[in-house]
């Protein structure tokens, strides 16, 4: 199983993804792959081409409660584009998984959790809200 | 879109987003017994301010700050902030360290370009709301599409630490130059994406253009030996010739009420800057190649029709790969990263060839080595108003046509300027007004 975690390690709660990928690493555990990923459409597409099931991790803004853990079967349905959306001028999570979908790139499995942000501020760190939930989501995987 | 009639016949069309461009904005036509009386693109992009908090920060910051003016452009914001600077304190980066700067440009052309190409132009032509539909019945083409833009962003990533708003750029030269080794990697991605960028030119050349002509001032660098990238003097197909200092004494910005964005005009006119005036005005400078694959579907300079910049686009793909090839092919380690700077007060001017045209940049660099004041005038303001202008003759012949098509047709006019409203704003929503 392949695990990314989206996100800038700069930009405090955006980096949730990259923060859930370092401490499953940590755990060392056998048989998955742990990527991070800053999210742009090509590096996306060709992380998940080749795989059966790909796990994904991202930030979200969706207006749900900090911390609120949100589960989407991408594989099933399209993503709520405007709450992954990190850019108004750059192809992201919700665009990789469109255009993998017409293409008929998805693996067969394709999880995407969104972790709901409380700040995108300059800084390193997340909010505890956000790690709790990190921590809860890792709890679930493994 | 909206629509409103009263007594006096008043149509007005209004795009309240437009799609497929980088940015926000919206169009308003308003036509009086069905005569275009107004077209204004409206840029509702909030103001960035980016000139005004450049002020008091370190000439060195200037690279790392403009750059996150345009997550598209990034390398672009960076070279002209690192001429402007390097103009200031009277060095000139040469060598190895000016053929790597050359090298992320092509980056920045490629990825640019082909996102423009594959994901916001294509669509239109071949008849798609947008480049996910397209996929489904072409996806080989946005494969290679998308083949393009990764090759793009290897480079950026390889020579700017991440392919979004690098950061290995400063003044005098990068924080660390690649070995020749790490360079050679890109070799094998950079011949298929040559490959890709022929197979696009000609693809690209099926498409049905519409039959639209202007009689444009085109205004692009010139460079005595090169396509242009980061240096040369400024030039026009109506005899402008002058130096970048002399930027300010011939164009001036203005504000219009309407837009965010601010209007550039030459000598108070409209002009045309990016891809199709640097291809009309250079086009000798291309390498043979480049000048054959032009030849061989018809593209000669002297264009003047705005809906065949996709087809510029994909030479300018071309052109990128062939000059990235002979920049890797025969790059030699510079000694040093950087070269040495004695920052001074003073004032620095640049111009460089950003994806959509000409990127201005002037500092003025007090005593404490503070930016005192800086300016920055985008391709997409300079742009804006030959858009409005192209709109306003298109629109002459095509009020016939349902509102749904005019809108579509007014969408594909904008984007053959590949406008980026980020940039700007200093972007797209239709509406007409009919009177």
């Amino acid at each position: 199983m392949k695990l990314i975690g989206i996100g800038n390690e700069f930009r405090q709660d955006d980096a949730v993804g990259l923060y859930v990928v370092r401490q499953l690493r940590a755990k060392k555990l056998k048989d998955w792959k742990l990527v991070e990923s800053s999210g742009e459409v090509t590096q996306l597409m060709d992380l998940w081409k080749k795989e059966k099931k790909v796990i994904v991790v991202d930030a979200l803004v969706s207006g749900a409660a900090v911390g609120t853990i949100l589960r989407f079967e991408a594989h099933r349905e399209s993503l709520p584009a405007q709450s992954f959306r990190g850019s108004s001028h750059s192809l992201g999570l919700h665009e990789a998984i469109e255009l993998s979908r017409a293409m008929q790139q998805l693996p067969d499995e394709l999880i995407v959790y969104g972790i709901e942000a409380k700040t995108f501020e300059n800084g390193k760190g997340l909010s505890p809200e956000v790690r709790l939930a990190a921590e809860k989501l890792i709890g679930e995987l493994t | 879109m909206k629509k409103k009639k009263n007594k006096k016949k008043v149509r007005t069309i209004q795009v309240d987003y437009l799609a497929r461009v980088e940015g926000e904005a919206t169009l308003y036509i308003q036509l009086e017994d069905e005569k275009i009386r107004e077209v204004k693109l409206k840029i509702f992009e909030p103001p960035r301010f980016f000139e005004a908090f450049l002020r008091g920060r370190n000439f060195a910051e200037a690279p790392d700050i403009t750059a996150r003016i345009c997550g598209i452009c990034p390398v672009a914001y960076q070279m002209s902030s690192v001429h402007a600077m390097e103009n200031a304190f009277g060095v000139q980066v040469e060598g190895a360290l000016r053929d790597l700067r050359r090298l992320i440009y092509c980056g920045e052309w490629i990825e640019s370009h082909s996102l423009h190409i594959y994901m916001l132009h294509a669509p239109d032509f071949l008849g798609y709301p947008d480049a996910v539909r397209m996929a489904k019945d072409h996806p080989e083409i946005v494969k290679r599409g998308l083949g393009l833009k990764k090759v793009g962003n290897e480079i950026i990533s390889l020579l700017g630490g991440r392919e979004i708003h690098p950061i290995n750029v400063k003044v005098g030269g990068f924080y660390r130059t690649p070995t020749r080794k790490e360079l050679q990697v890109l070799l094998p991605s950079l011949e298929k994406a040559r490959e890709a960028a022929l197979e696009t030119l000609h693809w690209a050349a099926q498409f049905d253009f519409p039959d639209f002509e202007q009689d444009y001032e085109f205004v692009a660098l010139s460079h005595t030996e090169e396509y242009p990238f980061n240096e040369g003097r400024i030039i026009s197909n109506r005899g402008l010739d002058i130096s970048v200092e002399e930027f300010e004494d011939y164009f001036q910005e203005q504000q219009v009420e309407y837009s965010n964005a601010l209007h550039c005009l030459l000598r108070g006119k409209p002009y045309f800057v990016g891809p199709m005036a640097r291809f009309n005005l250079n086009f000798e400078k291309f390498s043979p190649v480049v000048q054959q694959a032009a030849n061989s579907i018809g593209l000669l300079p002297g264009l003047k029709n705005p809906f065949k910049s996709i087809l510029v686009r994909s030479l300018e793909v071309l052109h990128a790969c062939e000059e990235a090839l002979r920049i890797v092919q025969n790059y030699q380690e510079a000694s040093s990263a950087t070269i040495k700077i004695s920052a001074s007060a003073g004032k620095g001017y640049a111009c460089t060839e950003a994806p959509r045209g000409l990127l201005y940049h002037r500092y003025h660099i007090n005593s404490q080595e503070l930016i005192e004041e800086a300016k920055i005038v985008p391709p997409t303001s300079q742009n804006q108003k030959i858009i409005e202008d192209d709109l306003f003759k298109l629109l002459e012949h095509s009020l016939h046509l349902e509102e749904e098509k005019l809108q579509e047709y007014c969408e594909h006019a904008v984007r053959n300027y590949d406008p980026c409203i980020s940039c700007a704003t200093h972007f797209l929503k239709l509406q007409v007004e009919r009177k």
